[in-house]
């Protein structure tokens, strides 16, 4: 099967979806990219690349994650059938795994000897720590300092695992600064390390390659749902920061234009507020962390500090993919509060016994707004990206519980 | 002639080395930036890099980094960098300055707006950290149109070959980045920069400016006999950021100038 290639071809080999992506580094980094873009192109048709990589999902990993009918949240709603793809039943607990399993592999054929990544939510930060111990190379992993705080339970378990959580205080001490250090490290240790980006974002290849070792959730999506209903479903709901979970669940339904497909970004306090986070709804074009996209920037290109209780959707950027799709009108991109992605968290709880992250809490609240639009012969998707055990303390201290 | 290309062929003449200074547009305060630079003259800098305060300097190590925050909090733009060689340009006609900063400012202001009006404003050339040629064509029209000069990084990790793809997009200077490594960093190896460097001047016409991790004197002279010239940049927003009162900022800028200015035409 050929993973990679369909009709639809983005990025073009300069790594540009359309006007977006690309590659916007110092000098210092693009023979580190130049090679591990020779890397990547060499293993798309490589099949003990991607024997490895499936072992790794299904023995690891524990793959496939399970679509699952959430009945009671559907009669909840009264209108189209709701589904649930299971990533928080990963290993590691989201959907990062998929690919820092990938990314463990190649660096490993480059022979790394340590692996640095930046994390938000802490998520993805496990997941490189997970691999990092597997592999036996040396981790550090960058975390915004307010992050730190609020995704304690995280942090602990990436020190558990051997990893140096370097916390970073610059800037909005979130984490764009965390990316921010990251790619300050590499410039430094370009030779040895190899640095993990944990969303579809960042300098080619990194958008295109995170991309395909997400896919696998489209993937089996599209396979599971033939099984269940024999068909395709005609939507597919998933959040975004970066929009690595996203574009997983999206890219093997690009060329499926009857598949609707929408991205839910986090809208913080509200849009009409400056605290959130919704670049593909309020920003414009710009530059930062190695490729163009939609920024949030004020006039004068100064990136602004955003607002999410969603940690790992409190990005200022986005995947430029998404961006490109968003000109294409290929998917829409929508918003959500933190008070409606709170109420979505409590509610899939409560009827489903299924604790989300608070980033799929996004997706599941505006799903709900979406489901009730459309008859009970539809059938949604939502991308169930991450379990929510990292968010209780969060959750607590809005609720003003000590634990 | 363009300023830059003046600048250099009149070092040749002399056998003298470019002195670069960097400091940060702004930093600590808008009303100190003029006169600072002023003092870099008077203390021998022959080119003058004027940092553009960005919200991410992902290229850029701690003491920058800081200057940056330090410019954005006095609400420094790139307008208002504009603004500011312009008003050296009253009274100094002669030294070329050169822009750098992230892709993103320029952007956001207009790549066609920013071009005029830092031509107007006399601006000799621009230090993208985050373009690389490749990715350079947009700015290229409108620099060309406007007479100033794109200037691109070559790095430690830069193969032969793109070397050669540098070199034909490069103007004014080629700007060496003399360790891998963000601006600042201290593991400057002056042997492994010989080689390279030896490397570069085959491929190059332009002159080869060596720059990141310069701290001291002794280094900038060791750096400097084996190329065109040497920048220094974070030592010098570091003596800003330790001076007592902003009014003394000019007077210890130029002290220290002049110690690197020593070493090199020592």
């Amino acid at each position: 099967m050929d993973r990679v290639n369909d009709p639809y071809s983005a990025p073009d080999e300069l790594g540009h979806f359309g006007e977006y992506g690309g590659r916007f580094v110092a000098e210092t980094l693009i023979h580190a990219l130049e090679e591990l873009n020779e890397l990547y192109e060499s293993i798309k048709s490589d099949q003990a690349f991607w024997a490895a990589f499936d072992e790794d999902l299904t023995n690891y990993v524990g793959r496939p994650s399970p679509l699952y009918y959430a009945q009671r949240l559907t009669e909840h709603v009264s209108g189209a059938q709701i589904f649930l793809k299971r990533e928080d039943l990963n290993h590691t607990g989201a959907h990062k795994i998929n690919n820092t399993v990938g990314q463990a592999l190649l660096a490993s054929r480059m022979g790394k000897q340590r692996i640095i990544a930046e994390t938000g939510a802490g998520q993805h930060g496990v997941a490189t720590a997970t691999v990092a111990a597997r592999l036996g190379v040396e981790c550090t992993v960058y975390m915004g300092a307010d992050d730190i705080v609020r995704q304690a339970p995280n942090v602990y378990r990436m020190k558990m695992l051997g990893t140096h959580v370097e916390s970073v205080s610059s800037g909005s001490r979130t984490l764009k600064d965390a990316m921010n250090e990251a790619m300050r490290d590499w410039v430094t240790n370009v030779d040895t390390t190899h640095y993990i980006i944990g969303s579809v974002a960042g300098p080619h290849p990194y958008p295109a390659m995170v991309r395909d070792f997400q896919a696998v959730i489209g993937r089996e999506c599209r396979a599971q749902c033939e099984e269940r209903f024999g068909g395709l479903p005609e939507a597919l709901i998933a959040c975004v920061g970066g929009g690595s979970n996203a574009m997983g669940l999206f890219y093997p339904f690009v060329n499926d234009l009857k598949v609707e497909l929408i991205g839910v970004e986090a809208a913080g306090k509200g849009l009409s507020t400056d605290e959130h986070a919704a670049s593909l709804c309020e920003g414009k074009p710009g530059v930062l962390h190695g490729s163009r996209t939609y920024l949030l920037a004020d006039d004068d290109g100064l990136i602004k500090e955003t607002s999410s209780i969603s940690a790992g959707l409190d990005y200022p950027g986005v995947g430029p993919e998404h961006s490109y799709w968003k000109d294409l009108q290929r998917a829409q991109y929508v918003a959500v509060t933190d008070e409606q992605a709170i109420e979505a968290f409590h509610l899939l709880n409560r009827l489903e016994g299924i604790l989300p992250a608070l980033e799929s809490s996004h997706a599941i609240a505006y799903a709900l707004i979406e489901a009730a639009k459309r008859p009970s012969s539809d059938r949604i998707v939502i991308n169930l990206s991450g379990r929510g055990d990292k968010d209780i303390g969060t959750m607590a201290e809005i609720d003003g519980i000590q634990i | 002639m363009s300023r830059l290309t003046g600048c250099f062929a009149q070092l040749q003449e002399q056998g003298k080395k470019a002195f670069v200074s960097f400091i940060t547009a702004g930093d600590p305060e808008p009303s100190v930036t003029v006169p600072a630079l002023h003092s870099l003259v008077e203390g021998g800098v022959d080119i003058l890099e004027l940092g553009v305060p960005f919200s991410d300097p992902e290229a850029d190590g701690p003491s920058i980094q800081r200057s940056s925050e330090r410019a954005l909090q006095q609400g420094v733009t790139l307008s208002m960098v504009l603004d500011m060689v312009s008003d050296f340009r009253k009274s100094n006609e002669h030294t070329p300055i050169v822009l750098m900063g992230y892709l993103n400012s320029i952007l956001s202001m207009g790549e066609s707006t920013f071009f005029e009006r830092a031509s107007q404003c006399g601006v000799d050339g621009l230090i993208m950290v985050n373009l690389p040629p490749e990715e350079s064509s947009g700015l290229s029209i409108h620099a060309e149109a406007n007479e100033i000069d794109l200037i691109y990084l070559v790095a430690p990790t830069t193969p032969d070959k793109r070397i050669k793809l540098i070199v034909e997009n490069v103007q004014g200077f080629i700007y060496y980045v003399s360790l891998k490594g963000i601006t600042g960093a201290s593991h400057l190896d002056t042997a492994s920069v010989e080689e390279q460097v030896s490397v570069l001047k085959s491929h190059a016409k332009l002159p080869i400016v060596v720059g990141f991790g310069i701290k001291t004197p002794e280094q900038a002279a060791a750096s400097a006999s084996l190329a065109d010239g040497i920048v220094v940049g974070s030592e010098l927003v570091d003596t800003m950021a330790t001076t007592q009162s902003n009014e003394l900022i000019p007077e210890r800028l130029q002290a220290k100038a002049q110690s690197f200015r020593d070493a090199l035409d020592g």
